[in-house]
């Protein structure tokens, strides 16, 4: 296969959020700014991308029926990994992000990527794969964030372009669903214009 | 089957053993430092350790931590570390800073999940809402919003907010108060 192809993927073609509207939760929850969206595809990515490497290496070791439980157990302790190392060195975005890193283990896009893709295909394309769809969520969480965090309290990247309040309701859990609605709008008039 | 399964989760243990070991001190190193700047924040210019000498009182449910800051032999003031429980988004800490006559230096929020554009504007810097506590006496200054007859300026659109931030300084200076008469 295709590495080039097999990484881009992620970006346009089968991107988690804004195609295969998978992961929503984190997606919906946590971009109330842009830096939040990047520091959980960040997350996300890495779970993504170690979690597909080593289901990979280790399915044809693992009986079908305990396909599942196994594949939980190595996302969780991925996550858990994650978790500890946030703790640890970026504390400030760990309490931005709260309590959706320990769900990361129970995103959609994780589990469906090891069962999907990883179980199937070789170790090498496996991480790949993990890579690139990783990737392209942190890039709609990132654009998610950016929009919101523009509209909502006028500022880019916590940097404040115009002073006092600005569209609050972004901010809040209705302005996620219309945030993420204008853009799909806007992402299928380009992927229609290309194709 | 079953030795498969085990031996995913003996591995998976394994890892996280080791993992939570190298991250340890790290986790503790930046609570502690984050203590310390809020400290730094309510109880400002002491040279000492204020998160080494800390007591204790228990209230309400929950634990609040007092840190005394000095400087040489003097006692600068007492940082509180207090909580509240009617919050918008349930509880959040706060740090209050008090003097040796029990008014407030300065405020600071250490951990909360209020709205944001509306209730974190309680947080030092996004608002002014936290100034007008500075230098008050709680004897003198009604820790109640000016809805429900005090003083506090609420914050617009956040009365909730702003009603459980008085709610923890009020613990605070309860506590302070309670811990001085003991000593």
């Amino acid at each position: 296969m295709n590495q080039w192809k097999n990484l881009s993927k992620g970006f346009i073609k089968e991107n988690a959020v804004f195609v295969l509207f998978l992961g929503l939760c984190p997606t919906l929850g946590v971009t109330t700014s842009a830096i939040n969206g990047l520091g959980m595809g960040l997350a996300t990515t890495f779970v993504l991308a170690m979690s597909n490497l080593v289901v990979s290496l280790v399915k044809n070791l693992i009986p079908d029926k305990v396909r599942i439980p196994s594949f939980i157990v190595i996302i969780a302790t991925f996550v858990t990994v994650v978790e500890l190392v946030m703790k640890g060195y970026v504390p400030s975005l760990f309490d931005a992000l709260g309590l959706f890193i320990p769900l990361i283990v129970v995103n959609c896009v994780v589990l469906g990527r090891a069962e999907a893709f990883a179980s199937k295909n070789t170790v090498w394309s496996s991480l790949v794969d993990g890579l690139g769809m990783g990737l392209g969520f942190t890039m709609a969480l990132t654009v998610l964030g950016a929009v919101r965090e523009l509209l909502g309290s006028g500022a880019f990247f916590g940097m404040k372009l115009i002073s006092g309040d600005a569209l609050l309701l972004f901010i809040l859990p209705p302005g996620a669903f219309l945030a993420l609605g204008y853009l799909l709008v806007l992402f299928n008039m380009i992927k229609e214009k290309n194709s | 089957m079953l030795t498969t399964l085990f031996g995913v989760t003996l591995l998976a243990a394994g890892l996280l053993g080791s993992v939570y070991a190298l991250t340890k001190e790290p986790i503790r190193l930046a609570e502690l430092k984050k203590k310390n700047e809020a400290i730094q924040v309510v109880v400002p210019g002491f040279d000492n350790e204020p998160s080494l000498e800390v007591e204790k009182i228990f209230m309400d449910g929950d634990t609040l931590y007092f840190y005394t800051a000095r400087k040489g032999d003097e006692i600068l003031g007492t940082a509180v570390e207090t909580f509240t429980k009617q919050g918008f988004s349930g509880e959040f800490k706060l740090m209050v800073g008090f003097r040796q006559d029990a008014s407030i230096i300065d405020i600071a929020v250490i951990k909360h999940a209020e709205t944001p554009g509306l209730g974190d504007k309680m947080e030092k810097g996004k608002s002014d809402f936290s100034v007008q506590f500075m230098g008050k006496h709680p004897d003198s200054f009604n820790l109640a919003v000016k809805k429900d007859r005090g003083d506090v300026d609420a914050i617009t659109a956040s009365t909730i907010t702003s009603r459980a931030y008085c709610d923890a300084v009020q613990r605070a200076y309860d506590a302070f108060i309670k811990l001085a008469s003991e000593n």
